[in-house]
């Protein structure tokens, strides 16, 4: 195991893409993965598109998507928290990632069905992430490339201004290796309850973690204990709002509900909290994990009625239902009087709604009522009444390794010569907040391809 | 139909139209996820439509260990052969040949036996070449109505099959639309043109396109060299043997190449792929039936090679034994599903339109 040059930390595709490209350049290249092989692949396994800039209609994206349009995408969603250099470097480089991702066996498929709205910006992938993963270890492997799958990573050692060795197990077995450069790319913390715990408080026990349980931010940890340079609010996470009867790891993207828009959400007390029309959905699904993480107990529930029943994604559990709204209260365990209380307010509040069209901002909005309901507001009034229950659903951690335009990560702004991150681990270098759909991908195969690059760079 | 399967695609399928990943693999998907509940017949049409390609179980983020526990490529199986057990008529027939490659050996055993019979009691009239064995009018007898019964059969099962997934009255673009996609085997190229997910895990190969594509042609130019003999043999009066430069012997001997080319390769794809992500029940069955399909190609080829030796009765009661078992099996074994699948795919058609 001491034959290596380079040792890649993780398994998703910001580790591939350093893989592959160091072997390419002649590197030979260890990835060590905590998970067991049908588990491998961190949550890249559970993504569908990633985000591309294009002068022109490019594999599967039509019609052009500009450097200004996307850099103005990515403002929009972090309020101006972004590192615009970097962000840019990964704009740019997206297009050329394209072709590259087809030549290592990546496969795209038009825009899937319900998401139309995508299929100018995002490239998605047929079979989703697994399949890329899949792809990706294939030819990781003709390049010559080693994976050790359950291969836990536990410590670096940092000495002046590099990395001496790296410990791991495998098999019950701890290990030390040597390599002669190390890229990281094992993604956020949000795995580990107790870190989450500690950053968000004890409501995040709670929160129900939308991707791998394999992402502990061990070698975050360690690294940033030695003193490496951090970016990133410790304290916050990407959050959505999913289906409650998610299972508490990897639950992935058929958890998601779309119904809110059609619905009212109520707190376990059956009140209102917020505006459930305020836009669109894709445009509001993020901050309803914070919505209903402030909510007693972390949980939401969102009633729609009969006439809402096919106006969204079908999700994966059915909702419970009731003739009466009573019936619905009692399945979903919520104070009966208080939901009908609730209904009955916000349908008198609501006017005229003939101009309802459920998918662009209709101004069908409530009038006289606390918090108003701004969009898509019909009363929930035909039976039978259906009902969904909401948590708080983590899909990342925003803490993260601070790397340069070269991937490269320091302590107290001095290099570590041998030591690059890739991906959802240094995605804070980019991204201070929100979230756009599609950039972690491009952040991890723009920053996996430049660390593979350079680690191979200094190893040669 | 057997409904603990039937509510296994169903719960599959549900999770299936909140992720959506698979969309572009093949023509279940978009089938799929035109609705919200599915109706038995429905789920049947799916099976039907699904090659087992195994694309959309590697690209999976929910199988097994994952609690979501996604095999869509054996549940569909599973209910594909139910379907078939169910509306084939007569059912118990189905249900000994699908699951049973035993049963095939038997019959075919059966089928030897017969042919020996015929040649004994029957005989030969005088004719030349095979007609000095067996008689054309024995052998007409034997197999004209050997190879109209299936037919009957298959009608039967089609309509049942027709009504059970809510087919309505045919129009030219459908047939046009599914034989196209039929002759081209557009989707075991899968979405992306390179094939199934088969017998090197999540590797895409055309291998089994490929054999695929030589059973089936194989098959036809068989059928074919079989077609031109009999209207040489009634319209112009040419009655067999025929030299080698002559239709029906290209014709037969490049079809019983390639038939047992592809049948030899099918068999060993199969012994390679994982068979839990197919009908494991019927995995005898199929390899059963893929065997007796390679012997009709093989014992063509001999029967032609060493038709002029000693040999020869014997071989001639042999292949024609083969063949007489594998028309009679056809709408009980794996051989019906090229009519489901027609079936399905003319429905798909008919969905889309
Ligand atoms: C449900 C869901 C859907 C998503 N959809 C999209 C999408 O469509 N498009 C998009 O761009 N982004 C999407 N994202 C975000 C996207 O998943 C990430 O941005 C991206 O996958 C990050 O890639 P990565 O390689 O950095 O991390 P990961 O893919 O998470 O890989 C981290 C790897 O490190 C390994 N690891 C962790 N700790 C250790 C250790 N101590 N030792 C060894 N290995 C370790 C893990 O096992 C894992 O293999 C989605 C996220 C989720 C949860
Ligand atoms: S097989 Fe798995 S990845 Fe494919 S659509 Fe179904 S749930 Fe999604
Ligand atoms: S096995 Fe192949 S044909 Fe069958 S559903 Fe999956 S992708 Fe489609």
């Amino acid at each position: 195991m001491n034959d290596f040059d380079i040792a890649v930390i993780g398994g998703g595709n910001a580790a591939l893409c350093a893989a592959m490209v160091a072997a390419r350049a002649g590197a030979r290249v260890l990835i060590l993965e905590t998970a067991p092989q049908p588990y491998r692949g961190g949550n890249s396994r559970h993504t569908r598109n990633f985000r591309c800039m294009h002068a022109g209609p490019l594999g599967p994206l039509t019609d052009t998507y500009d450097e200004e349009e996307y850099l103005a995408d990515l403002l929009k969603v972090t309020g101006g928290k972004t590192d615009e250099n970097l962000a840019r470097l990964a704009i740019r480089t997206s297009e050329e990632c394209l072709p590259w991702m087809e030549g290592h066996g990546v496969r795209f498929q038009p825009s899937l069905s319900g998401t139309l709205s995508l299929g100018r910006t995002n490239a998605f992938f047929m079979g989703g992430g697994k399949s890329l993963v899949n792809a990706y270890y294939r030819t990781a492997q003709a390049l010559g490339v080693t994976a050790l799958y359950e291969a836990h990573v536990t410590h670096l050692e940092l000495n002046g201004n590099r990395i001496e060795w790296v410990d791991y197990t495998h098999l019950g077995q701890s290990h030390r290796i040597t390599p002669k450069a190390v890229i990281v790319a094992s993604g956020g913390f949000q795995a580990d309850t107790e870190w989450l715990t500690r950053a968000w408080g004890p409501a995040a026990q709670n929160f129900l973690i939308r991707g791998t349980p394999y992402n502990r931010g061990v070698v975050l940890a360690d690294l940033l204990d030695q003193g490496i340079d951090s970016v990133g609010d410790p304290t916050q996470c990407h959050a959505v709002a999913i289906d409650g009867r998610a299972p508490k790891f990897d639950g992935g993207i058929v958890t998601r509900l779309d119904c809110v828009p059609f619905s009212i959400v109520v707190n376990k007390n059956a009140e209102r909290f917020y505006d459930e029309g305020e836009d669109v959905w894709p445009k509001r699904y993020a901050i309803w994990g914070r919505l209903v993480a402030a909510q007693p107990d972390q949980v939401g529930y969102a009633i729609i009625d009969a006439k809402a029943r096919e106006l969204f994604m079908p999700s994966v559990f059915p909702p419970l239902q009731a003739d009466t709204l009573e019936g619905l209260a009692e399945l979903m365990e919520l104070p009966p009087a208080q939901l009908r209380a609730t209904v009955e307010a916000f349908n008198a509040a609501c006017g005229d709604t003939s101009g309802f069209h459920p998918t662009e901002l209709d101004g069908v909005a409530t009038s006289g009522i606390e918090p108003a309901k701004t969009n898509w507001a019909r009363p929930i009034s035909d039976p039978p009444f259906f009902g969904y229950s909401l948590r708080t659903g983590v899909t990342f951690t925003y803490l993260g390794l601070k790397v340069d335009a070269r991937a490269q990560c320091s302590a107290q702004g001095n290099k570590i010569e041998n030591l690059w991150a890739a991906g959802e681990t240094m995605a804070g270098s980019i991204l201070g907040q929100g979230y756009l759909a599609g950039f972690g991908m491009t952040i991890g195969t723009v920053f996996g391809r430049i660390a593979g690059q350079e680690a191979a760079d200094y190893a040669n | 139909m057997q409904t603990e399967l039937i509510e296994e695609v169903r719960r599959q399928a549900t999770i299936c139209n909140a992720c959506r990943y698979c969309e572009g693999y093949c023509s279940v998907f978009p089938a799929l996820h035109a609705e919200r509940a599915f109706a038995d017949g429905t789920i049947t049409q799916l099976a039907n439509l699904c090659h087992n390609c195994r694309g959309c179980y590697y690209a999976c983020q929910y199988t097994a260990p994952h609690e979501f526990d996604l095999n869509l490529p054996k549940a569909l199986a599973e209910v594909r052969r139910d379907s078939w057990e169910a509306y084939t008529w007569p059912a118990p027939l189905a249900r000994r040949f699908h699951t049973q490659g035993g049963a095939i050996a038997l019959a075919l055993v059966a089928g030897f036996a017969l042919l020996f019979w015929a040649i004994r009691a029957l005989g030969s009239a005088g004719g030349n070449g095979f007609y000095a064995v067996l008689s054309h009018n024995a052998m007409v007898a034997i197999f004209l109505p050997s190879f109209l019964l299936p037919l009957v059969s298959l009608a039967i099962s089609l309509r049942r099959y027709w009504r059970a997934v809510g087919g309505s009255m045919l129009q030219i673009s459908d047939v046009k639309v599914a034989l196209t996609r039929t002759a081209r085997m557009t989707d075991l190229a899968t979405g992306h043109g390179e094939g199934c997910n088969f017998e090197d895990e999540d590797r895409f190969t055309q291998a089994r396109r490929h054999m695929h594509q030589a059973v089936m042609w194989g098959f036809l130019l068989c059928f074919a060299a079989t077609s031109v003999g009999t209207v040489l043999h009634y319209v112009f009066d040419a009655p067999a043997p025929y030299p080698f430069w002559s239709l029906p012997k290209l014709l037969g001997v490049s079809g019983g190449l390639l038939l047992t080319l592809g049948c030899g390769g099918m068999i060993a794809l199969k012994l390679r792929a994982d068979r839990q992500l197919g009908d494991v029940a019927a995995w005898g069955g199929e390899i059963g039936f893929i065997a007796l399909l390679g012997f009709v190609g093989l014992s063509g080829l001999l029967l032609y090679w060493l038709g002029a030796t000693l040999l020869m009765p014997a071989l001639l009661a042999i292949h024609l034994g083969a063949v007489l078992s594998f028309f009679l099996l056809t709408p009980y074994t794996k051989m019906a599903h090229g009519f489901y699948r027609l079936a399905a795919l003319l429905r798909d058609a008919q969905r889309k339109r």
